[in-house]
């Protein structure tokens, strides 16, 4: 049989992408009811509208400021950039896709990893930045998310993962795919060696991701009103050709289905998280 | 007959086979049907040696081409089948039970798009469900207790997207059996035997050794759903350029690493020859599985575990 290479499909990178330089105004709209809200206290109440509480989309650096005590977080793998495996061009080559990505968020790619404390107990994060590529996992997704899982697996520190991704990045293709089997792999790794791994769903996480590691927690939290699914809605309107039920596909939704086991308001994640971690003697 | 417009050249040479063949004087004809029968195999070697990836994608979805079904026919012995997850239901779009394949006992487990309407209603064109997927791995953990290898044929659009499925599960379905598989101590080897179509394919097809038909293409997305989304419209046109840009055939997914063999299929593809394609598909089977149950379960699931982990990631080479 024929030698093969697995090949790599990420790249070392020797800077970061250049930070976004995009000056934001002092007012923002909640895009769920409307509301014109005060940045800075916006910020302070987490980027949860203080009006009707609607969970807004944050970047991985703000999930991961939020979640962790503050100036603990130590990036891993920071510099870890994608590779254009299968040299793919659509309307647009995946190249420049990924090149106006790095403009635009000032990261490499979607996930931010790392070790930190939240209230002073010792954890891995792994965070999905829905601003790059729609959160999409190709192989440094992948790849980060995997070497999270083992470093707490090595050093028997709990791994929480927030995900928020559209799911499988299509211009890696089979690469992309294989991520999926990649990632579950490890986790099963953690779980053989006793490990505990805090899955947090949030808006948006579908396809791929929730294919994958999303649904294997030991304990699954959802934000409130989350989308969260296999496939997507536009999907399934296709197929079965009629309209979804009110409310599918939310974290309510999959409560009652019974495949999550807490909604969490963003304001307390922090504090369940640590009373999991205080359970699981980890 | 089901024709695809490529082949319809060939179609054509063999309806002419067919009208000299039932002549009166076929007898005399000898010569001309030679030649008729030479031009078609060459035609027909020719087509199928330069089919683009979105040709291959039709290929792997003829209607006569052999599924899961028509190969246990075709290659198993003594076989039994064994229904239901225990939890919801027994999905017909996978199938399992227990099987003789050359000289190993063996637990089957493949997708089946049916054959009649009726039956590839009830199968949603191998789009299986989650207690499709359950079923799968209460099966495999069977295997896993009394030792038995794991073959997985491969052939699927993509995992079910319905209201129920999703109710019932369908993320995690495929998410738990790709962390199982990739623990199970027993030997397991994939095939996709026609549409590899995403993580419902994946769910049943984290093995020791995969295998893709020469003709069937694997894949994270379907070219129509690729092209659909990256390039807003899915044709006939925006078809061919995504099934090229997806590399979804097996020969790219050999190269990238993604599978470990192609099995050659007969001229032409397996559905003009669903006995050849069965043999050539045992024969790869037996191969594997008389080194995989050499080796101990430790180093078995180690090997496959680095075998995944290695996909996108590592510089290192290893030997299929
Ligand atoms: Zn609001």
């Amino acid at each position: 049989m024929a030698e093969r290479a697995a090949e790599r499909t990420w790249d070392q990178v020797e800077t970061l992408a250049p930070k976004k330089a995009v000056p934001e105004g002092l007012w923002t709209q909640c895009p769920e009811c409307g509301e014109s809200l005060f940045r800075k206290a916006l910020e302070q109440n987490l980027h949860v509208c203080m009006k009707c509480d609607h969970h807004m989309r944050i970047s991985a650096r703000q999930r991961v400021e939020q979640l962790l005590d503050p100036g603990t977080f130590e990036p891993m793998n920071a510099t870890m950039s994608p590779m254009d495996p299968l040299s793919f061009v659509d309307m647009k080559p995946y190249r420049e896709r990924i090149a106006q990505a790095q403009r635009q968020t000032g990261e490499n790619d979607g996930v931010q990893t790392g070790a930190g404390f939240i209230k002073g107990r010792k954890v891995v994060v792994a965070a999905l930045d829905f601003t790059f590529l729609a959160g999409s996992m190709g192989s440094v997704v992948g790849e980060k998310v995997t070497r999270a899982i083992e470093h707490a697996t090595d050093h028997a520190v709990p791994v929480i993962v927030v995900s928020c991704s559209g799911g499988a990045r299509m211009q890696e293709s089979g690469f992309s795919l294989m991520q999926m089997a990649k990632t579950s792999a490890a986790l099963a790794r953690l779980d053989d060696a006793g490990g505990l791994f805090i899955s947090v769903l949030t808006d948006p996480t579908t396809g791929g991701v929730t294919a994958s590691f999303a649904m294997l927690g030991d304990v699954i939290i959802a934000e409130p009103h989350a989308l969260i699914g296999f496939a997507g809605p536009r999907v399934i309107r296709q197929t079965i050709r009629q309209e979804l039920p009110e409310g599918f596909q939310t974290s309510e939704f999959l409560l009652a289905a019974g495949f999550i086991d807490r909604i969490v308001h963003r304001a307390n994640l922090r504090s369940e998280i640590s009373r999991f971690i205080d359970f699981s003697g980890t | 007959m089901y024709a695809l417009d490529f082949e319809q050249p060939v179609l054509d040479i063999e309806k002419q086979i067919e009208r000299l063949e039932s002549a009166p004087a076929a007898a005399t004809l000898a010569d001309e049907l030679a030649t008729l029968k030479a031009t078609r195999d060459t035609l027909l070697r020719k087509t199928y040696a330069s089919l683009t990836p979105w040709q291959t994608v039709r290929v792997a979805r003829h209607p006569a081409r052999p599924q899961t079904a028509d190969y246990i026919d075709m290659m198993c012995r003594d076989f039994c089948q064994l229904h239901g997850d225990r939890r919801f239901g027994d999905d017909p779009a996978i199938i399992t039970g227990l099987a003789r394949i050359g000289p190993f006992k063996v637990m089957l487990v493949g997708h089946q798009k049916g054959r009649t309407t009726a039956e590839r209603i009830s199968c949603r064109f191998g789009c299986a469900n989650p207690e499709g997927y359950r079923k799968a791995l209460l099966k495999m953990r069977m295997a896993e207790k009394f030792k038995m290898p794991i073959v997985t044929l491969v052939d699927t659009p993509g995992a079910y997207p319905g209201i129920e499925s999703e109710q019932r599960g369908q993320a995690e379905a495929i998410a738990v059996n790709l962390r199982e598989m990739s623990r199970l101590r027993t030997p397991i080897v994939s095939i996709v035997i026609g549409e590899g179509g995403s993580g419902g394919a994946l769910g049943i097809a984290v093995a020791d050794k995969v295998a893709m038909m020469q003709y069937a293409w694997y894949s994270v997305i379907s070219p129509e759903g690729c092209a659909a989304i990256l390039w807003k419209e899915a044709n006939e046109t925006t078809n061919t350029k995504a099934a090229t840009a997806l590399a979804l055939t097996a020969d790219r997914n050999l190269t990238n690493g993604l599978i470990d063999s192609v099995i050659t299929e007969p001229a032409g593809g397996a559905h003009r020859d669903p006995r050849a394609a069965a043999s050539a598909m045992q024969h790869w089977i037996v191969e594997q599985l008389r080194e995989l149950t050499r080796l101990d379960p430790d180093t078995l699931v180690r090997r496959r575990f680095e075998k995944f982990r290695a996909m996108g990631s590592t510089a290192s080479r290893q030997l299929a």
